[in-house]
C-alpha cells in the first residue's frame, strides 16, 4: 500500500526572492535610465567619478542581468522546483545561505564598479574575490538544486527542471573559464588569457550567459508559469522536449559571431555563423510551444493581464532570436556591430522577454503567497500597457540611431572620401535619438514602480503562508532502472560510471590549472615590433579599465575601406599579445581608439580628457577632469609588471625592480612637453598616465614601417 | 588561437555531460509519456482551500 507522505513546501524563501527581484528592478533600471540621460547630458555625472557614464554602465548591466534576472529565475525555481519535485528545499540553510549571499555578490558590485574595481570583461566585470564568491554561490545552489532532485517525491522530471539543471551546469563552466585571472593585489587581477585569445573566451562566455543566464532559466520558468497561469497543459510536451535538446546542444558553438571580422580565424566566425542560424529552429521550438499553449483560449488575454504580459515576453523571445541569428551574418553585422542596433536587440530581450515575463510571473505568484487577489488589476493593466509603450520607444528610436550612425559612417563622396570624416557628426545626428530613448525608460520604469506599489498593497492585504503543507505518496520504486539517477547511492553500485564522473572532474581541475601556462607558450608575438607597454602605459592601461573608457571606444578596427579611411590600418591579431585583459570593447558611442597614439598632442588630451567640449564641441563624452588631480598610485607598479610576466609577457628579468624610475623618467617627458605647450600638471598625475598610453595605442606597427 | 582548443574541450565536455544525461533520461524512462506531464503540473500545488475560493469567485466575477 502507498502511504501519502505530508511535508511544507517553503514560500519564505519564494518571498526573499521576489522581494529581492522587485527591489532590484528599480534600482537597475534607474541607473540605466540616469546613463541614458547622460548621453546628451553629459554633465549630469557632476563632476563625480563614481557617477560617470563609463562607471555605471557596467553596474546598469550587471544590476539588471545578476540582480533583477538573477534573482527572478531563484524566484522561479525555488517555487516550481518544490512543487515539481512534491518535495521541499534540500537545505533551508543553503537556501537562505543562497539568498543572503547573493544579495552580497550584488552590494559588492554596486560598491566596486562605481569606484572602477573591475576587470573590464563585460558582464564579468567583478573582481576575483567577487568571482570566487560567485562560484561558492552557485556550488549551494547546486547542491541545493540538484539535493531537491534526489528527494524528490516525482520520478518525471518535468521539462522546466531540465532548463534549470543545464543552466546550473553550464553557468559554473562558463564563469569559471572566463574568470581564470592572476591577482595583483585584493582588488586588481589581470586576465589570464590575452588579446585574441582573451576575446575569444570572454565573447564565449558573454554569448552563453545570455543563453544560459537569460533564456535556458527563463524558458523552464515559461513552462512552469505560462500553463500554471493560463490552466491549460503546455500546448506540446513532446516539442519542449525536443527543443531543450536541441537548443542546449546548439547553443554552446555560437559565440564567435560576437567576434565577426576581428582577427579571429575565418573558419572559427563561419562555424559560429552556422550555429547561431540554426539556433532559429530550437528558439522558435519554445515561442510556438509558448504561444500555442493559448490555442483556442486567446479569449482569455482579454482579461488576464498576466497572460497578457507573458504573451508579450514570448513574442519579444521570438522576435530577439530571429533577430540574434540575422546579426550572425556577415554581411548584417558588419552593418550593425558597434552600433544601437545591438543595445536595441539586447533590451528587446531584457525588457521585453525577461522583464515582462517576470512581471507576468510576480502579478501570478505574488498574490498566491499571500493568499489574497492582486490588489488593482486596473494598475496591473497600466503597467502593461506603459510598459509595452516604453519597449516600443526604447528599441524604434535605437534602431533607427543604429541605421543612421553606420550608413553615415560607411557613406563615401563621389571623390572617394569619407562624407562625414568627423566622428563626433554622426554622434550628433542621433542626439534626438537618444533623448526618445529615455523617454521610453522613463515609461517602463514607470510601470514597474507601479508594479511595486501595486505588489505591496497586495501583499499587505494578504496574509503570507511561510510553509504550506502538500501531500503526496513517496516515489514509486517500481521497476525503474535507475531510481535516484543523481543520488549517491546510484553512484557506488556503478563503478564504471564512477570513474568516469570522477575522471570528467579530475580533468576539469586539470585543465583549469593547465590553461595559463598552455596559453603562454603561444604568446608569442608574431609581430616583431610590437613590444610589452612601458610601466607608465601599463599604469594608463589599468586607469583606462578603471574608468572604463571601453563601454564606449573600440580598439578594433575592422577590414573595411570605410573604417581604414577612418581610423588607420586594421587591426592585426599579433598587435594584441600582451593585452592582459584585451579591450575590444563591443560600442563605438565614441570612435575607436585603435591607432589613436601620435594623432594628437599631448597638451589635446590633456584638454580633451579635462574638458572634451573644449576641443569637440558638442562632445557627449563625459569630462574627466579627477584625473589631473588624483596622484598615480606606483605601488603597484613592480606586482603588475611581475604578474604579467608570470602569463608570459616578456618584460626582462628584475625588471620591476627599476620599472618605477622607467615611469618617473616617461612622466617627466610628458609633463615637460605639456609645459612646454604651456600647461603645468605634477609629472605624478594619473592624466600623465593615461596620456602615456593613448598615445601608445596602435604606434608599434607604424614604429616597424621606419 | 589555441584557446579555441580549451574553449572546444570545454564545450565538448559540456554537451558530453548534457548527451549523458539525454541517455538517462531516455533510458529511465523519463521520455515514455509525453503528455500526462505537462497536465500533472497543474495539478501539483496543494492550494490553499480558501485561496482555491477566493480564486474561483474572483474568476467568476
Amino acid at each position: 500500500m502507498m502511504q501519502i507522505e505530508t511535508f511544507k513546501y517553503d514560500n519564505k524563501i519564494v518571498k526573499y526572492f521576489a522581494t529581492a527581484t522587485v527591489l532590484w528592478s528599480v534600482v537597475g533600471m534607474l541607473v540605466g535610465l540616469i546613463i541614458a540621460i547622460q548621453l546628451y547630458v553629459p554633465a549630469l555625472n557632476l563632476g563625480i567619478p563614481y557617477l560617470t557614464f563609463s562607471r555605471l554602465r557596467p553596474l546598469h548591466t550587471n544590476a539588471v542581468i545578476f540582480a533583477f534576472v538573477g534573482n527572478g529565475i531563484f524566484m522561479g525555481v525555488y517555487y516550481s522546483l518544490q512543487r515539481l519535485l512534491k518535495a521541499r528545499m534540500f537545505s533551508d540553510f543553503l537556501s537562505n545561505l543562497h539568498f543572503w549571499s547573493w544579495q552580497l555578490i550584488i552590494v559588492c558590485a554596486a560598491i566596486t564598479l562605481p569606484l572602477g574595481i573591475t576587470t573590464s570583461k563585460e558582464y564579468a566585470e567583478l573582481e576575483w574575490p567577487i568571482d570566487i564568491l560567485i562560484t561558492l554561490v552557485w556550488v549551494v545552489f547546486a547542491i541545493n538544486l540538484f539535493g531537491t532532485i534526489v528527494k524528490r517525491r516525482e520520478k518525471h522530471l518535468y521539462v522546466a527542471i531540465w532548463f534549470y539543471i543545464a543552466t546550473i551546469v553550464t553557468v559554473a563552466v562558463l564563469h569559471i573559464v572566463n574568470s581564470i585571472e592572476l591577482p595583483v593585489t585584493f582588488l586588481k587581477s589581470y586576465s589570464a588569457y590575452a588579446g585574441v585569445q582573451d576575446a575569444l573566451v570572454q565573447w564565449w562566455y558573454g554569448h552563453n550567459a545570455v543563453a544560459f543566464f537569460l533564456t535556458t532559466p527563463y524558458l523552464g520558468l515559461m513552462y512552469y508559469f505560462m500553463p500554471k497561469a493560463a490552466n491549460r497543459p503546455i500546448y506540446s510536451y513532446r516539442l519542449s522536449i525536443i527543443h531543450f535538446w536541441a537548443l542546449i546542444f546548439i547553443y554552446i558553438w555560437a559565440g564567435p559571431h560576437h567576434l565577426l571580422y576581428s582577427a579571429l580565424p575565418d573558419w572559427a566566425q563561419s562555424l559560429g555563423t552556422v550555429f547561431s542560424i540554426m539556433l532559429i529552429a530550437p528558439s522558435w521550438g519554445g515561442m510556438i510551444n509558448g504561444l500555442l499553449t493559448l490555442r483556442g483560449a486567446w479569449d482569455k488575454l482579454r482579461e488576464d493581464v498576466v497572460l497578457k504580459f507573458m504573451v508579450v515576453a514570448i513574442t519579444a523571445y521570438g522576435m530577439s532570436t530571429f533577430e540574434g541569428p540575422m546579426l550572425s551574418l556577415k554581411n548584417v553585422n558588419a552593418l550593425a556591430h558597434f552600433t544601437d542596433w545591438i543595445i536595441a536587440h539586447v533590451h528587446i530581450g531584457a525588457l521585453g522577454w525577461n522583464g515582462f515575463l517576470t512581471f507576468g510571473i510576480l502579478y501570478w505568484l505574488i498574490p498566491r503567497l499571500w493568499n489574497t487577489n492582486l490588489y488593482s488589476k486596473k494598475l496591473a493593466n497600466f503597467h502593461f500597457w506603459i510598459g509595452f509603450l516604453g519597449i516600443v520607444v526604447y528599441a524604434s528610436s535605437m534602431y533607427w540611431s543604429a541605421l543612421v550612425q553606420t550608413l553615415m559612417w560607411k557613406q563615401f563622396t563621389a571623390t572617394g572620401l569619407l562624407q562625414y570624416p568627423n566622428f563626433l557628426e554622426t554622434v550628433l545626428q542621433i542626439i534626438p535619438m537618444y533623448v526618445i530613448r529615455s523617454v521610453g525608460g522613463v515609461l517602463y520604469l514607470t510601470g514597474v514602480i507601479v508594479m511595486a506599489y501595486n505588489l505591496i498593497k497586495t501583499v499587505k492585504q494578504g496574509e503570507f503562508t511561510a510553509d504550506e503543507e502538500a501531500q503526496a505518496p513517496p516515489m514509486v520504486k517500481a521497476s525503474i532502472k535507475y531510481k535516484k539517477g543523481l543520488g549517491h547511492r546510484w553512484i557506488e553500485s556503478r563503478p564504471l560510471q564512477f570513474t568516469v564522473l570522477a575522471a570528467v572532474a579530475i580533468l576539469i581541475g586539470g585543465i583549469v590549472e593547465m590553461i595559463p601556462t598552455f596559453l603562454v607558450k603561444t604568446n608569442i608575438p608574431t609581430i616583431a615590433s610590437v613590444k610589452p607597454y612601458t610601466p607608465l602605459e601599463l599604469q594608463g592601461r589599468d586607469l583606462y579599465i578603471r574608468e572604463g573608457c571601453l563601454g564606449c571606444h573600440s580598439q578594433l578596427i575592422r577590414p573595411f575601406r570605410s573604417e581604414v579611411e577612418r581610423y588607420g590600418e586594421y587591426s592585426k591579431a599579433g598587435e594584441y599579445v600582451y593585452d592582459h585583459p584585451f579591450l575590444w570593447g563591443s560600442k563605438r558611442t565614441g570612435p575607436d581608439l585603435m591607432r589613436e597614439g601620435k594623432k594628437y598632442p599631448n597638451v589635446w588630451h590633456y584638454y580633451h580628457m579635462n574638458d572634451p567640449r573644449l576641443m569637440s564641441p558638442g562632445s557627449i563624452m563625459p569630462p574627466f577632469a579627477w584625473l589631473s588631480e588624483n596622484v598615480l598610485d606606483i605601488s603597484t607598479t613592480a606586482k603588475k609588471i611581475s604578474v604579467l610576466r608570470n602569463l608570459g609577457v616578456p618584460y626582462p628579468a628584475g625588471f620591476e625592480h627599476v620599472a618605477n624610475d622607467e615611469l618617473k623618467k616617461q612622466a617627466d617627458s610628458i609633463a615637460l612637453d605639456l609645459t612646454n605647450a604651456g600647461v603645468v600638471v605634477d609629472p605624478d598625475k594619473e592624466i600623465i598616465a593615461m596620456i602615456a598610453y593613448l598615445q601608445r595605442l596602435g604606434t608599434d606597427i607604424k614604429a616597424k614601417k621606419q | 588561437m589555441s584557446v579555441i582548443a580549451v574553449l572546444i574541450l570545454f564545450s565538448i565536455l559540456v554537451a558530453g555531460s548534457f548527451l549523458a544525461a539525454f541517455i538517462w533520461a531516455v533510458k529511465s524512462g523519463q521520455y515514455d509519456d509525453k503528455y500526462t506531464p505537462s497536465v500533472r503540473m497543474l495539478f501539483d500545488d496543494n492550494e490553499h482551500p480558501a485561496l482555491k475560493e477566493k480564486n474561483k469567485n474572483n474568476t467568476n466575477s
